[in-house]
């Protein structure tokens, strides 16, 4: 067959629009014209509304709950309680922690807002009024909120369902309150290696209790065909197929009877990995009524009661010698999990993958532990835009190399090129036991420095000082760990931390992909069909991506910790070699030539030394449904569930510039220049653009966001008044820019992205504050860097008028 | 409870409702209307996913009764194309500068924009951010979305190359 297209290879590459362009995004299309369809969107015949009655009490025994008057609203269908829950075993619910959770409150209240009653009604202001008739008499209990106080011999006993446990899902406890213990490393070495050390340093870190607040809250419609006996329900599940499994283990249907389906999802950002009983209640109503049933939270019980972030206490001790060498790291954490240990990490790991803690760095010891207590306030732990517990490991190393600089008088950026990981040492296996796939630390920072002149800024800075000014310059160098996970040591409730990919071609030569993943905003529908365009030779406009429907998507674990491109992209690439192996096959018996007289190039087999002898990919599509080799299977299709080898470490170099006025504490961020380095990049539009929305997440956790409780357990603030969403006005520009070191055991080489920019971006921040008030000796300042607590620090420093 | 009769002017086109005098205009585009291009992100006024235009302003429709909008003009992002069924130079922009990713804010981000470019022809960034700040985007960082503005600004004032 000879090539009938004109194209210089280079139109051919554009045509097919693969691995590498700036490609528009597929979505935007419905997006921009209001025809995405988000859960609220959902609208089915008979549907009905569901929404909770809420504690105001933070820690209480329910002396009784009077729902009469309730049911009296019109309007008002139905009020489940506790009570109505526990025939069918449902008023508690196991979390992926391997505690249990109450879904509607069990005798006692734990958390402030916490569930006590599920109201259901035929339109959304029934069902208000029903929620306020909802009569409860509550038994005020002492209430625990400080993590530090949890572990007190005198300190209440919370979970008294669980008190007695020796096991709450994670290891032995110690106490009543306690959850877990985590060690990892070597203490021997370690407390070797501080005393024997030239310098060490110590810092109390606390990373705050924050809300990845999503700006579309949580929420799901579940319904019930009671004629076959299915389930379907659509709901804000960054992980549906893991729902899917949940609800057949909790409410004993058989998993094929159910199909959750997640439809467009407004951001999740960690906030929508969790199970909450808002979904129990909707599939339980539903079951019972027969019709359809809705809940949606508002965005109080979004930031109040679905799954926060951090809330990680944590204590950093360097080791090191008189130049700045890092000789061990001591690492403890007082983990503050709520009333539930219901934080989303793979089972095994409690501290999720804390232990990337020794960061970008050379480190021969450290060791770490982690307690994990609960206090009265709301479950979860999620990762706010990051992998599991890595922005809180992070954090904690690039502070902690900063105090480390300022007590042995060295340059910040001097010192961590001083302890980087060698180019030459990858791949490298850290002292806490990761296995880094690929990295040039060296090269990213001196990329950054010379960008923004590092040199001058400095210079400036010592000038700023001669004259009283603040001028703060923050660095932060750090990998992350993404792409869980290897099934060997990652899985949720058993189930192995692969992901998957479906690749369907038609005859015509267009294509439809369905994986495991699920997007929230990071453009899947665009770049894994750039990923299988450039694999299969067909342009990425005429592949269609799917996903988030377990009736149609194949098995896989979700979108979060970054693991979309290194898992299910890697699947992706993998099931199109399958099709272009088959491919080849078909295009030899088409040529009449042997197999291996073949060669790809761009979207076509060429026969070797015959280059107008060939066979494009969509001529291969129609000959696979119709003229095969003998005894060939017709089609063009393929599957590939992709368990990874390894994780992927993705890693950057970020700065960061403030100015901070001593009088008012205002902080000004006067420049930010990101480096990332996320292997291969398959759409660098998207990648900036994640960069971009990372960013300005890390500048609001580090600038403003705080889930702050008083002393009887009352959440101060979970509205968008108080709690920090940042404006375009407050939000900096970004700079960005980037390097490529691929990850030699991905497919395509790629990382991963999404999360990078908030790891590293909240210690660029936080550094550069304590940087502008480090000639006076400050070498730590807790987060967030508000005003008021900048201008304490000024007033306590005796600058502040 | 009682309910009132509404009258008002969607997307050019008539309609009428029986709706409680509570009732939320959000509400009363969503539910009664079918129209859920606007979204609720907050119900308290401050995220902006649910702006629409009313009468020539941008308003938060959460934070308005459907009564309230007896008679008024209101138009929603799905009002937002050409005549002929292209895309706006706004919409065009959002989709040429990555202005959006989930999505949520986009129909508020638009429609504030639109309003926008309206009051001031020719925006700096910094007045389009001062401009936008009614409406929150978890998502894009907004250095896109003021791109995506300028995109449109520049269109409007025949500087289309510049918007090449
Ligand atoms: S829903 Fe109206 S401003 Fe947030
Ligand atoms: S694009 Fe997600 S909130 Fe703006």
């Amino acid at each position: 067959m000879s090539d009938a297209s004109e194209m210089t290879l280079e139109q051919r590459e554009a045509t097919i629009g693969g691995i590498g362009c700036a490609r528009r995004r597929k979505e935007d299309v419905r997006f921009i014209q209001g025809k995405g369809n988000y859960v609220d969107d959902v609208k089915l015949p008979g549907q009905v509304f569901g929404d909770f009655v809420r504690s105001p009490h933070a820690h209480a025994r329910i002396k009784s709950i009077d729902t009469e008057k309730a049911l009296a609203v019109p309007g008002v269908l139905a009020v489940l309680t506790a009570n109505d829950l526990k025939p069918l075993n449902l008023h508690w619910m196991p979390t992926l922690a391997g505690d249990s959770q109450a879904v509607l409150a069990d005798e006692k209240v734990h958390f402030q807002n916490q569930e006590v009653a599920f109201v259901i009604g035929e339109d959304r202001y029934a069902v208000s009024d029903g929620v306020q008739a909802v009569e409860i008499d509550y038994e005020d209990l002492p209430v625990l909120v400080d993590p530090k106080q949890a572990l007190a011999k005198d300190a209440p006993v919370l979970r008294e369902d669980a008190a007695a446990k020796d096991d709450v899902g994670q290891g032995p406890r110690k106490h009543p309150n306690h959850i877990f213990n985590w060690d990892v490393g070597d203490k021997g070495a370690t407390d070797k290696a501080f005393a024997g050390a030239a310098v060490t340093v110590k810092e109390d870190v606390l990373y705050q209790r924050v809300h990845p607040c999503p700006l579309e809250p949580c929420g799901c419609v579940a319904s019930m065909d009671k004629i076959t006996g299915e389930l379907t329900v659509y709901g804000t599940f960054q992980a549906p197929h893991v729902v899917r499994t949940i609800v057949s283990l909790i409410a004993g249907l058989p998993e094929h009877k159910i199909r959750v389906i997640a439809p467009d999802i407004g951001g999740g950002f960690g906030n929508k990995v969790g199970a909450y009983p808002g979904y129990v209640c909707s599939v339980v109503g539903t079951i019972v009524l027969g019709r359809p049933v809705k809940w949606v939270e508002n965005r109080i019980d979004n930031i109040s009661t679905t799954a926060f972030a951090r809330d990680y206490h944590m204590t950093g001790e360097l080791a090191a010698d008189e130049d700045g060498r890092i000789t061990g790291l001591r690492v403890y954490v007082l983990a503050d999990h709520g009333a539930f240990n219901a934080h989303a990490q793979p089972t095994k790991w409690p501290a999720g993958l804390f232990s990337i803690v020794t960061g970008s760095y050379d480190i021969p010891a450290a060791h770490v532990s982690v307690d994990g207590v609960y206090t009265n306030k709301a479950p979860g732990g999620v990762a706010y835009r990051c992998s599991f517990r890595v922005t809180e490991a992070s954090y904690l190393i690039e502070r902690m190399i900063d105090v480390l600089a300022q007590k042995v008088g060295l340059d910040k950026a001097e010192i961590r090129a001083r302890n980087f990981i060698k180019p030459e040492q990858f791949p490298y296996t850290s002292c806490l036991g990761w296995d880094y796939d690929s990295g040039d630390y060296p090269r990213a920072l001196a990329k950054v420095l010379d960008a923004v002149d590092y040199k001058g800024l400095r210079e400036e800075q010592a000038e700023k000082r001669e004259r009283g000014e603040l001028m703060g310059i923050g660095i932060a160098t750090f990998t992350e760990i993404v792409g869980a996970g290897p099934s060997r040591n990652c899985d949720i409730l058993g189930i192995g931390m692969f992901d998957s990919c479906e690749i369907r071609v038609h005859p015509t030569g267009s294509a439809i992909a369905r994986l495991g993943t699920k997007s929230q905003g990071q453009g899947h529908e665009t770049t894994y069909a750039q990923i299988i365009a450039t694999e299969l030779g067909l342009p990425s406009d005429d592949i269609a991506v799917e996903e988030g429907d377990t009736d149609t998507a194949p098995y896989g674990l979700g979108t979060y910790g970054s693991r979309s491109t290194p898992v299910a992209g890697a699947a992706a690439a993998h099931a199109a070699r399958k099709i272009r192996a088959k491919a080849q096959k078909i295009a030899a018996h088409m040529l009449e030539v042997a197999e291996g007289d073949l060669e790809w190039e761009i979207d076509r087999f060429k026969v070797k030394g015959l280059p107008e002898k060939v066979a494009t990919m969509k001529q291969i599509a129609f000959a696979a449904y119709q003229s095969l080799p003998e005894g060939m299977e017709p089609g063009l299709e393929a599957v590939n569930y992709y368990d990874p080898p390894n994780f992927t470490y993705p890693f950057g170099a970020y700065l960061c510039v403030v100015d901070v006025d001593r009088l008012t504490g205002e902080v000004k961020v006067r420049r930010f220049y990101a480096l990332d380095d996320c292997g291969t990049r398959i759409n660098p539009m998207i990648i900036e653009g994640q960069v971009h929305g990372g960013l300005t997440e890390a500048f609001a956790i580090a600038m403003g966001q705080e889930l702050i409780f008083d002393e009887t357990g009352n959440i101060q603030g979970a509205s968008l008044m108080d709690y920090f969403v940042p404006t375009a006005v407050e939000t900096p520009v970004w700079e960005t820019g980037h390097t490529v070191t691929p990850s030699p055991h991905h497919p395509i080489g790629a990382k991963g992205v999404g999360e990078s920019p908030n790891v590293g971006g909240v210690s660029a921040f936080s550094n550069a504050v304590v940087d502008a008030f480090a000639h006076l000796d400050v070498t730590h300042m807790p987060m967030p860097h508000t005003p008021w607590r900048v201008w304490k620090q000024c007033e306590a420093l005796g600058i502040g008028e | 409870m009682n309910k009132t009769a509404v009258k008002m002017t969607v997307n050019g086109q008539a309609v009428e409702g029986q709706v409680e005098p509570r009732l939320l205009l959000i509400h009363f585009l969503r539910e009664n209307l079918g129209l859920t291009g606007p979204h609720v992100g907050c119900e308290t006024s401050h995220c902006g996913a649910c702006t629409v235009d009313l009468d020539g302003t941008s308003i938060k429709s959460c934070t308005v009764f459907a009564v309230q909008a007896e008679g008024a003009s209101i138009t929603t992002i799905e009002g937002m194309a050409n005549a002929d069924g292209t895309l706006s130079a706004l919409q065009e922009g959002f989709m040429q500068e990555h202005g959006l990713q989930c999505g949520f804010c986009t129909p508020g981000m638009i429609m504030r924009a639109h309003r926008l470019l309206q009051e001031n022809r020719d925006p700096s960034d910094d007045e389009i951010r001062m401009g936008l700040s009614g409406n929150l985007c978890r998502c894009t960082g907004y250095q896109n979305i003021v791109k995506a503005v300028r995109y449109a600004a520049d269109k409007l004032n025949g500087r289309q190359e510049a918007a090449e």
